[in-house]
């Protein structure tokens, strides 16, 4: 698994749980080193084990721990990068699912080695959508729950977004957008890039 | 269909708008008739109608362009821009034939998007759909978060590198250099050809300080004997710990005999001077073997500092506390 990945785990668990509890999920899961570093390629397994030692670790749900990560990688200062990149995909939240699609590609423009989970929009009804999603990592579209409902607020839309099991093609996500300019969302600037993490 | 007109593609503004929101209209004396959303962003609000446009553009490609004749030679071209004034922005694009004479330009920023983004303010809504602005700006983002990264794993890595290198040279009970970096010290010497007078010193008495008074002692004693040895070293001088209580120096650059000995007496009486640890005494003295490198024709690493050891034995069979040159161990030709 990508460097950058692990080291999104490894950065939601330090930021959100301290370094400590870092420290005993990485020896937990056996890893013989305490930090990912964001270029290198690792064996596929860690990640797993990573993730189980969270588990057991942090003695929290995986759906919830990934909800949370989803959550931090919008919001938390030390994500405000990533969350300005994913923020180019749309001028609005509905815009922004629109370019869900393309984000693994996008995201491969840059990195040519990075996977991210397919991710397949499809437009039910005016304002509902389903996100099928496949990954390496089981239950990785509660991720994208997260996330989403973080970005919904950062573009001040307010939506549902349900995480609604396994179907044909990947976990669904369905997201029902209610009203968008519901609230005043976080300010974007396009050109405040330089200012960055 | 070169030349001929398609009647089909006649476009409201609003659709021109859409597909090129940096599109601009001149008519056949060179003035501004109609501007795209984005360009009415950036020029000034006083010259956007009405204004020619030579007195605000100079075109910089094709060359020598300053008339309209010259700007659309009867065919559409590649064209590039600079506003003359606010900052001199520039544009690429092209410029096509309009019907009565007048022209049509559509503009983007080429590599001075990122730029013209910062400077104009520009959203998401001022590129065509078509435009790769996006793409190119998100890259230039991610692109700054990596090198960033890097940098600051690079940073690391020197750190760690030069904290590496350091522990690799040092011995970690005095502090001073090790066999190791005593080699390199000594290799260096010799390819550089610079003169050197080495010392070796070895501690007398220090068994029976560690065996009546404990490792703890013997210890204190050394880190005493490595810091008079730095006190009476100059600061060009290597000062390396190479056994349990033996001590080399390499001195670049003084090999005359009658100071050498000067040097060596005052280390030996620095540790004659009593050391007390925990309320007792540690006697020790030091006996030193010392050779120059200008004795040799040809000088070499492990010859002299069997020179030196052979120089030290003599000192300790003459009674401790003495310094001896190799040289004079040699009976002078008769």
């Amino acid at each position: 698994m990508h460097g950058l990945v692990n080291k999104a785990f490894q950065s939601f668990v330090r930021d959100t749980f301290g370094v400590a509890a870092w420290i005993s999920i990485a020896r937990h899961a056996e890893l013989g080193f305490e930090g990912f570093e964001s270029l290198t390629h690792y064996d596929p397994t860690l990640t797993g084990r990573v993730v189980d030692a969270m588990v057991v670790v942090l003695n929290r749900p995986r759906e919830t721990l990934f909800e949370d990560m989803g959550n931090y990688l919008i919001c938390h200062p030390n994500c405000q990068a990533l969350r300005r990149l994913l923020r180019f995909g749309g001028a609005g939240f509905v815009d922004f699912l629109f370019s869900l699609d393309e984000l693994p590609e996008r995201a491969r423009l840059a990195l040519a080695d990075l996977d991210l989970p397919q991710m397949v929009l499809t437009q039910m009804g005016d304002d509902h959508f389903v996100v099928r999603v496949q990954g390496a990592l089981p239950g990785c579209a509660y991720v994208l729950v997260g996330l989403l409902r973080a970005l919904a607020d950062d573009y001040g839309t307010l939506a549902v977004i349900e995480h609604h099991g396994d179907g044909q093609g990947g976990e669904v996500v369905g997201v029902r957008v209610l009203e968008q300019g519901f609230a005043e969302g976080r300010h974007f600037d396009l050109a405040t890039a330089g200012a960055l993490s | 269909m070169t030349g001929e007109r398609c009647d089909v593609l006649a476009l409201e503004m609003d659709a021109l708008e859409c597909l090129m929101p940096m599109y601009m209209a001149l008519d056949a004396v060179g003035r501004i008739i109609s501007l795209g959303s984005t360009l009415q962003k950036i020029l000034p609000k006083s010259v956007r109608q009405g204004a020619f446009f030579f007195d605000l553009f100079t075109v910089r490609r094709p060359g020598r362009v300053h008339s309209m004749a010259q700007l659309c030679p009867g065919k559409g071209q590649k064209v590039a821009v600079a506003l003359s004034e606010r900052g001199h922005a520039s544009f690429r694009g092209a410029v096509v034939p309009l019907a009565g004479g007048g022209v049509l330009l559509n503009l983007s920023f080429g590599a001075g998007v990122l730029e013209a983004v910062r400077r104009y303010a520009l959203t998401e809504a001022d590129f065509a759909p078509t435009d790769l602005a996006m793409e190119m700006l998100y890259l230039v983002e991610v692109k700054s978060v990596l090198t960033e990264d890097l940098r600051q794993k690079n940073a690391r890595l020197e750190g760690e590198k030069t904290q590496a290198k350091a522990e690799a040279q040092t011995d970690p009970l005095t502090g001073l250099y090790n066999r190791r970096a005593l080699d390199q010290a000594l290799d260096q010497f010799i390819a550089t050809q610079t003169p050197f007078a080495l010392m070796h010193l070895d501690l007398d008495f220090f068994k029976s300080v560690n065996d009546t008074l404990g490792h703890a002692a013997g210890d204190y004693v050394l880190r005493e004997v490595a810091a008079a040895l730095r006190r009476e070293m100059r600061e060009s001088d290597i000062v390396a710990r190479v056994g349990g209580d033996e001590f080399v120096t390499v001195l670049p650059g003084l090999v005359a005999v009658a100071k050498l000995r000067a040097v060596a007496q005052r280390i030996i009486g620095q540790i004659l001077r009593p050391m007390v640890y925990e309320g007792r005494p540690c006697t020790v003295s030091a006996s030193i073997g010392m050779t120059v490198s200008n004795h040799y024709t040809s000088p070499k690493a492990a010859e002299m500092l069997a020179d030196a050891d052979m120089a030290l034995y003599a000192a300790k069979r003459a009674g401790r506390g003495r310094a001896r040159m190799f040289q004079s161990l040699i009976p002078k030709p008769a």
